[in-house]
């Protein structure tokens, strides 16, 4: 079934649902959307703030060319249209946290309309569209703290540059809805236009929910889901409100036009307020801002800018690498990742060995260590270093997961390693020999064994010449060795 | 003759002559507040004891031989521009107790020309209001007869100019706030162009419209003081990248051949009379000076008020919001939650002009409305412009009454807002299209109160206007009466 609520609830089978998601990006400029303070996170209250953006009487806001740049950049990189005019508008409503009682934002005029980006849903590529993009700014912060009758108010967030990105209601399910998400995040991050980080509220989602008939055209009545603000949420409140919104209708229920909150203590929706109980944002243009008038050489300029970005990345990395799907959509999930990846190969090793110990001992050391690729001691250059001294056969695989440890620990490069510690490969095949002869001249009851038959002991003998060469015997010349011997 | 009966331009010759000290013009600025500040009540805030600080360091200027444009001078700033350290209430008990930690850019830039701030002005309250009637401490009277109003809502700065109060003054204007109570009160009120002179640091009615301009005691000082604050500014995104000339330099030249535009639309049933026939004889005068009238039409100009009362009180309900008891400024006790607060603060803090303005503004901005009134009030407005570019092709300057009457008396019109809002008529369209105006005196009633003419520029031409009222003072008298207190 389509919805991807996967379960044998009664009447599930009959519905589809629309969702349609608004994503808040915080940009990375480094200060805020009209006023010149800084927009860094986790500063003591009140301590990046100015007459601007705590909204004192007579001050004027001046737009951050940056926080343009980034939006524009966005767009182009989810195929949208530029407006070559746009402008801001006024959204008033009152509230502690808004120290002007009116956001500045877009409304009737966004910088951004028209694009889509790209999916995989149930295997197949899916295109979701982006119906706009605009900019506004974010509002403080109330902190609801020491139990007095009084909250405080930090407005460090507030006039930190947002996007915010509304798709169309192209999202199907919840696991959509988690994809749409993801794919909105890598990009994001690859255009460093926003840190991607849900925990920290730098990115945050509210989505518009609805459930028809499957086969029925028109939508259904829709919900807006507020506070899901983690990638785990976005899955689970989405999957609670459809199940909540068939059950209303089997019931012989209606659903109501609402904003609803994810209350994550409980795992449901709560009704917060009505669409009767909904804001009049008396939305209309901010006069303090000229409209923004952008040409298109400066987009073309930007576009010349614009990375690669995750799914040509991934293409190219199988048609030009070789690499498994799999292997590619890992290896670009982010671009550093990517970067470090080609770094490596381009060191001029094999393609696919790069991949299998980035995606295998590189990422579980750094998921050990709670590090991003960014923190990673090892340079691209080192792993590269080692992978040669395989294939030119001077340490085997498995010597290398012990120089690959240490090289990860130590910083040294492999070639060092393998010196000081004695780790060569032995692939003499008179030295092999030699300690071939002694193993089975120890063992002689299970050379007749083995000559009766039980060929598995073929291990055995390899294993005791290993623990006998420290591991540094070549294992193909190894093997070749015991099974001529033993003939 | 006592020094603060002077123009900027006669005491900066005097100054720089170091026939005179600063403080010794500022004795007789502050003795004159001394003997008619109880009868005017121009100020709010007098700040005596920081102007004689400033005098200080423009004698040291002027002794280094480093004076700019207004060292040494006067100057005072209506209460409703940030001045750093300095209580700026904008007439308002929501502000009444608000000291800005940051220089409003125009007074930044009197700074940079060595200006003394004498005090700040009174007010209508958020400059919401044509009589100060509005101001949330006092009404200022007219120096002319005590009984009138002196216009408003920059009413506390013109009247300290006619009243010897201050040398010059600065005045916001949003719908005829320099002109009409530069007229009301017989002395020099500019607009300039919409974007020629910053708004940094203006406290907001209407952001669209407000413009921040000089009222002096002649048509040369309007010069020197709009000198001194015009010019693009940063901070100020809808402060134009326009050039600055040197306005003084057009003052004197020739004006043969000018065409003046008379607007039919405004020469209208019940205007004043008196007010009529002084606008007329300006026009024979202008006309005999050399220049040519005109007759044009700015056929939409029957839009101009209820257009300006939707868009402005648009702007204003948002504008205002800001006052919520939270940050700054007035907080009212005893409300039980925020709601409470805020409604509190805000009902017991505002004015009723202020209140009434707010809903109004709030109400054409809402849901279901905003297509009838809002967008019908641009719609408005855009052909309001039009007209005036129209007209601009064929003419240079458009010449009109300022105000409808002279002063009104105290009382007379402020139970009725819909007749106050009408004094502002001839002044709103000015606005709405962003052009410069400015009035001067052109003559007085049988009453003796004074009557202003309104002469309306192109956008970023003041050029053209100031030149021609020069011209027009240069060839009358009525710049130099003075009221009698």
């Amino acid at each position: 079934m389509k919805s991807g609520v996967r379960s044998q609830e009664s009447g599930v089978e009959k519905y589809e649902a629309v969702i349609g998601l608004e994503v808040h990006a915080q940009m990375l400029t480094d200060t805020k959307i009209f006023c010149g303070c800084s927009t860094k996170f986790g500063s003591e209250p009140n301590t990046q703030t100015c007459p601007v953006c705590i909204g004192m009487p007579g001050v004027l806001p001046v737009l951050n060319k940056k926080a343009l740049e980034f939006t524009i950049k966005t767009g182009l990189a989810t195929h949208c249209k530029i407006s070559p005019y746009s402008r801001f508008a006024r959204k008033n409503y009152f509230y502690p946290d808004l120290p002007k009682g009116y956001q500045i934002s877009q409304y009737e005029l966004p910088i951004c309309e028209g694009g889509y980006i790209e999916i995989v849903a149930d295997g197949e590529v899916k295109r979701i569209g982006i119906t706009r993009i605009h900019m506004e700014e974010d509002a403080g912060k109330n902190i609801h703290e020491g139990g007095g009758h009084y909250s405080f108010v930090d407005l460090n967030r507030a006039g930190v540059p947002l996007m915010e990105i509304v798709s169309e209601p192209d999202i199907r399910s919840p696991e959509e809805a988690a994809e749409y998400m993801k794919k909105m995040r890598t990009i994001l991050r690859y255009l460093g236009v926003c840190d991607g980080n849900m925990e920290q509220g730098s990115l945050r989602c509210d989505a518009n929910v609805s459930i028809r008939s499957v086969g029925q055209k028109e939508f259904g009545v829709k919900t807006e889901l507020k506070n899901i603000n983690s990638f785990k949420f976005v899955e689970k409140a989405l999957d609670y409100e459809i199940r909540r919104q068939i059950k209303v209708l089997e019931e012989g229920g209606k659903i109501i036009q609402e904003t609803r909150l994810w209350d994550t203590a409980t795992n449901t929706t709560q009704s917060m307020r009505s669409k009767e109980e909904a804001h009049d944002y008396r939305y209309f243009p901010e006069p303090d801002l000229v409209p923004i008038v952008v040409n298109q050489e400066w987009i073309d300029e930007i576009k010349s800018t614009l990375p690669e970005l995750p799914d040509a990345k991934r293409e190219r990395f199988v048609t030009q690498y070789g690499l498994p799907e799999y292997d590619a959509e890992l290896l670009t999930s982010e671009r550093a990742i990517a970067d470090w990846y080609e770094d490596a190969v381009n060191v001029g090793v094999q393609p696919k060995a790069v991949s299998n110990w980035m995606m295998g001992e590189l990422m579980r050391m750094l998921n050990e260590e709670s590090k991003s690729i960014e923190e990673c001691p090892l340079k691209p250059d080192q792993l590269a270093g080692m992978l040669k001294l395989i294939d030119d056969a001077t340490i085997s695989g498995k010597i290398a997961k012990t120089v690959f440890e240490e090289m990860y620990r130590s910083g040294k490069d492999a070639d060092t390693i393998v010196k000081e510690k004695g780790l060569v490969q032995i692939s003499d095949e008179g030295a092999i020999e030699k300690v071939v002869d002694e193993i089975l001249l120890k063992n002689v009851k299970e050379v007749e064994r083995y000559k009766a038959g039980e060929e598995k002991l073929l291990g055995f003998f390899v294993g005791l010449v290993m623990k006998e060469t420290k591991g540094k015997a070549n294992p193909q010349i190894l093997n070749e060795l015991v099974k001529k011997k033993l003939s | 003759m006592k020094l603060n009966e002077l123009t900027i331009a006669e005491l900066r010759r005097l100054l720089d002559n170091r026939e005179i000290k600063p403080h010794e013009v500022l004795d007789d600025i502050y003795n004159r507040i001394d003997s008619v500040e109880d009868k005017v009540k121009s100020f709010i805030t007098v700040t005596k004891d920081h102007a004689y600080e400033m005098a200080k360091n423009a004698e040291q200027a002027i002794l280094s031989n480093k004076q700019s444009l207004l060292t040494g001078i006067p100057v005072a700033v209506k209460d409703n521009m940030c001045t750093k350290g300095i209580l700026t209430t904008c007439a308002s008990m929501i502000l009444n107790n608000f000291i800005p930690p940051y220089e409003s850019a125009v007074t930044a830039r009197l700074k940079e020309q060595g200006y003394v701030l004498v005090g700040k002005t009174n007010l209508d309250e958020f400059a919401m209001g044509s009589s100060t009637e509005n101001s949330g401490f006092h009404t200022t009277r007219n120096p002319w007869d005590l009984e009138r109003v002196p216009g408003g809502s920059s009413g506390g700065s013109a009247a300290a100019v006619a009243a010897g109060e201050c040398i010059a003054a600065l005045g916001s204007d949003t719908g005829g706030s320099i002109r009409q109570p530069a007229a009301l009160c017989g002395v020099v009120g500019l607009k300039p162009t919409y974007g020629r002179v910053s708004r940094y640091g203006l406290v907001a009615f209407a952001s669209s419209l407000d413009q921040i301009g000089p009222i002096t005691k002649n048509v040369t000082d309007t010069a020197i003081m709009l000198n001194a604050v015009a010019g693009h500014d940063p901070l100020d995104s809808t402060s134009a990248p326009a050039e600055v000339p040197d306005f003084a330099k057009f003052l004197g030249q020739d004006i043969t051949g000018l065409k003046i535009g008379i607007p039919k639309e405004y020469f209208i049933e019940g205007m004043d009379k008196e007010v009529d026939d002084a606008v007329r004889s300006a026009i024979k005068k202008l006309e005999a000076l050399g220049a040519i009238p005109v007759e044009v039409s700015l056929p939409h100009t029957g839009y101009a008020v209820a257009a300006y009362y939707i868009l402005a009180t648009s702007e204003a309900s948002s504008n205002l919001a800001r006052y919520d008891g939270v940050k700054y400024g007035f907080r009212a006790s005893g409300g039980k939650d925020l709601l409470e607060m805020y409604m509190n603060t805000r009902s017991q803090g505002f004015g009723a002009e202020v209140k009434r303005r707010i809903m109004l503004g709030t109400y054409a901005l809402s849901a279901g409305y905003y297509d009838a009134y809002y967008k019908k009030g641009q719609q408005a407005r855009t052909l309001i412009k039009q007209d005036f570019d129209n007209a601009f092709k064929n003419v240079d300057v458009i010449v009109t009454p300022t105000s409808p009457s002279a002063a009104f008396r105290v009382g007379e019109k402020s139970a009725n807002p819909l007749q106050m809002y009408l004094s502002d008529i001839f002044t709103i369209s000015v606005n709405l299209s962003g052009v410069p105006a400015i009035s001067i005196p052109c003559g007085f009633t049988k009453d003796n109160l004074p009557i202003g003419l309104q002469i309306i520029g192109r956008h970023f031409d003041e050029d053209a206007i100031l030149k021609i009222a020069y011209a027009y003072e240069q060839s009358t008298e009525w710049h130099l009466r003075r009221p009698q207190l």
